[in-house]
């Protein structure tokens, strides 16, 4: 099972908010699974697409480079359930920006009506202990966020297109050459 | 200026919602790691909940001076030395830290932070 919890971006503006979509099908085993005979998208995956959405937006502002991760779920609120069928929007706006970590609030829509609401907090593993570790590997990382067309949609606050880091660029260039 | 009881109240509601404690676990005498269960993440949480509750802007070394606790000119076998205490008094003066000074070993200084020097390091900022 790929672990990507939004289809797609369909706005994304540096620093600021993005948004996404998914599209929820009978075929996902968590759908399928969860709840036997209740199919249904389970609420820990909807923060877990949440998570993406907002952890890639506020991933970006270091071009990928602080090791981005959830380390909080808050002022949650489900309003229902998100059928097979359905399509789930992400609206995530980044509400603080700090040296080790930022938060999002995010409002999730379920054909177009009122999903849920929930914060989220990141930290960002930026100091010694974890120089060693690589959460993504850059190539990886580019491709999964070409997946996700964060750089089809994305945009600075000025409304010129998102740059690729050339770190990246050069990473995927080299898995390609092999 | 808020009263000491207003800046309590909005400190009460930050870690009530941070921590996931009850309204009346958090007392003026509670430490923030002993009693209300506070991990080194939740630090980052309470800071920002407290800088939008009362628009303020929290430097990280005013509340966890870990410079100084890893200054090893200050720390003999495991405790601050006095003039690692001193800096320390400068740097935290809404904290009591008399009983930390009684035995000042670095390792218990995370559990030394209690919900009344949070209240007394915010009023010196909104004064």
């Amino acid at each position: 099972m790929r672990w990507f919890w939004i289809d797609r971006f369909t706005e994304f503006v540096s620093g600021k908010h993005a948004k996404a979509v998914k599209a929820v099908s009978l075929a996902e085993e968590a759908v399928d699974e969860y709840a036997p005979g209740a199919t249904y998208l389970p609420a820990s995956l909807l923060i877990e697409g949440t998570a993406q959405c907002g952890g890639l937006l506020v991933a970006q502002l270091s071009d990928f480079r602080n090791r981005t991760v959830l380390a909080k779920v808050g002022n949650v609120t489900f309003h229902q359930q998100a059928y097979p069928g359905s399509v789930v929007a992400f609206d995530v706006q980044i509400t603080s920006v700090q040296p080790n970590g930022a938060f999002v609030s995010a409002q999730l829509t379920c054909n177009d009506k009122p999903l849920a609401e929930l914060d989220l907090m990141f930290a960002f593993l930026t100091d010694d202990r974890f120089d060693d570790v690589t959460l993504f590997e850059p190539a990886a990382l580019l491709r999964m966020c070409r997946l996700m067309r964060m750089f089809e949609v994305g945009k600075y606050e000025d409304g010129t297109p998102l740059k690729i880091p050339q770190y990246m660029l050069d990473a995927e260039k080299a898995e390609l050459s092999v | 200026m808020p009263s000491n009881e207003e800046v309590f109240g909005k400190v009460q509601e930050a870690l009530v919602d941070a921590l996931g404690v009850e309204d009346d676990e958090v007392t003026p005498e509670a430490t923030l790691v002993g009693d209300l269960g506070a991990e080194s993440i939740d630090f980052l949480d309470i800071v920002f909940k407290l800088e939008k509750a009362f628009n303020i802007t929290i430097p990280r070394e005013e509340l966890f001076p870990d410079d100084i606790l890893a200054t090893t000119t200050y720390i003999q076998d495991g405790k601050l030395n006095a003039e690692g205490l001193a800096k320390l008094k400068e740097r935290m003066p809404f904290a009591d830290l008399t009983k930390f000074e009684s035995d000042p070993r670095v390792q218990d200084f995370g559990n030394l932070l209690t919900v009344q020097d949070l209240v007394n390091y915010v009023c010196t900022k909104v004064a």
